[in-house]
């Protein structure tokens, strides 16, 4: 108790439109994750390449559904008049499948993310927000500074000075300006319909099956993200910093 | 005073931005699919209508190389040969499978001035294309073969397809069904395919003609199709929406 309040000297100050976008971003970001995990579950086997299926071999698999290594499948049969060993083979297992539900989830809160992200996107470049409160000023950009960051971080310590230290700038700015954009383009990068206004993207993230693994590790970090987040959250006045990104003035 | 004015210049911009908005929306949901109240087809209508004003409906999807080929599964409700399937045995195509298919024939029929029926080399005639694609399924997996079929739109050209036709549904003998709208029928890629890596499509692949939908996901591609109905009204011939999944797929 008494070193959470320590640190907290002062608390930043967001605008109405952070706020908003962090409240809508929040909640699309928890439906992307847990309908993407159920779709997941559905084929949870990952691939790298142009195309990847029960048939081929997988970079991993994970076990997180009855659909694991199920291995209900009917006899190969070579195709006749290929020269490799391509097959087919029909499946007999009755697999765990929601995607019904998991998909047009995941695609319906998908546009809450993009649409929201768009407008926190523009704002945050025209209202100086990005330049002002995320980069790293020119005095910043120190390998000292980061360290000294890096174990003031670890040593729990925090400067409580109202503005954002660099390891957190950093942080934001990766997530924003990478994660988000290297997720939702290995999302559209699996939309046959975008793909085909859009065949850079395919070849941007070697293939579909390497697009949906790209997508993969991208929520992983992101999810890494918002757990860690969410631990400074709360070691630095949890209260105090969910009313600031909330409903306080 | 100037609060007071019942409308100022950024009030008229925004109401009629408003206006117009809502007017091009209403327009646009009186075509999109039903929703049934569900928040989750109204996403799945917000991404057709997206995808639809956005998106070049010509634009190709990317084709491969021979080498690219890959192996693919038969992930399908069940063999329409096997009367082990239930309710997805077909006695007729059984009969049909066993014979090679020499008495079947395509029947096309709804919004079209020629309705009728097709044999396979009728159908053959009417034009040949020859793809290297990409199936890619709901479930997450993605296969590559070598399609060669009728262009879709060929075969409506012939059947005489009515101005007013707006939807073509597909009947498998697997009493499995999808229906596309005219943008996607009409795509150059959509074919009926008769052949899958350059031999006869095998029995479980589709056999004898197979529909190939290229710009949306692998489920609406019909297999052992049967009937295509043209029609001017929407139908969701296998209750996609109603049994909880998208109708349109491109994402």
């Amino acid at each position: 108790m008494s070193a959470s309040q320590s640190i907290k000297t002062e608390t930043i100050r967001h605008k109405g439109w952070v706020k908003g976008a962090h409240f809508v971003i929040t909640f699309a970001f928890l439906a992307l994750l847990i309908s993407g995990y159920v779709i997941l579950m559905s084929h949870p086997r990952l691939y790298w390449g142009k195309a990847g299926n029960d048939l081929t071999p997988a970079l991993f698999e994970l076990p997180i559904s009855r659909n694991y290594h199920h291995g209900g499948w009917e006899k190969a049969i070579p195709f006749k008049n290929l020269h490799g060993s391509q097959v087919s083979a029909a499946r007999t297992y009755d697999i765990f499948n929601e995607n019904g539900w998991g998909r047009s989830t995941h695609f319906l809160a998908a546009w809450f993310l993009i649409i929201t992200g768009l407008i926190y996107l523009l704002a945050g470049i025209f209202s100086g927000h990005f330049r002002r409160d995320l980069a790293p000023g020119p005095g910043e950009f120190s390998l000292k500074l980061f360290w000294s960051d890096l174990i003031a971080n670890f040593r729990k310590q925090s400067s409580g000075s109202g503005k954002y230290g660099l390891l957190q700038k950093i942080t934001y700015l990766t997530v924003i300006f990478f994660l988000f954009p290297v997720v939702i383009l290995t999302g559209f990068a699996m939309s046959p319909a975008i793909a085909a206004n859009y065949p850079f993207l395919l070849i941007i993230f070697f293939g579909h099956q390497s697009a949906r693994t790209i997508h993969f590790f991208a929520a992983v970090l992101l999810l890494l993200f918002f757990l860690v987040h969410l631990i400074m959250v709360i070691r630095t006045g949890f209260k105090q910093n969910l009313w600031a990104i909330t409903f306080g003035k | 005073m100037k609060e007071k004015r019942l409308i100022n210049r950024r009030r008229a911009i925004f109401t009629g931005l408003t206006s117009a908005g809502a007017l091009l929306l209403s327009s646009c949901l009186k075509k999109a699919p039903p929703t049934y109240g569900s928040i989750l087809r109204m996403g799945d209508d917000l991404t057709y209508i997206a995808q639809r004003g956005l998106l070049s409906q010509r634009a190709l999807v990317m084709e491969y190389q021979q080498s690219d080929i890959t192996s693919f599964p038969v992930t399908d409700i069940g063999d329409p040969a096997n009367p082990a399937s239930g309710k997805i045995y077909n006695k007729e195509y059984e009969a049909l499978l066993k014979t090679d298919f020499k008495d079947w024939a395509l029947t096309i029929e709804g919004a079209v001035a020629k309705p009728g029926k097709y044999t396979l080399d009728q159908l053959k005639k009417l034009g040949e294309r020859t793809q290297i694609t990409r199936h890619s399924c709901e479930e997450g997996w993605s296969a590559i073969a070598q399609w060669t079929g009728v262009p879709l739109a060929a075969l409506l050209k012939d059947a005489g397809v009515l101005a007013s036709a707006r939807y073509v549904s597909f009947y498998g003998f697997d009493k499995y069904a999808e229906s596309i709208d005219m943008l996607d029928a009409l795509h150059p890629q959509t074919i009926l395919a008769h052949q899958m890596n350059s031999e006869t499509i095998p029995a479980r692949n589709g056999a004898p003609l197979r529909l190939r939908v290229e710009t949306q996901i692998g489920y609406k591609s019909v297999k052992y199709v049967q009937r295509i109905v043209v029609t001017e009204q929407f139908v969701d011939p296998a209750k996609d929406i109603a049994d909880g999944w998208s109708w349109y797929n491109g994402i």
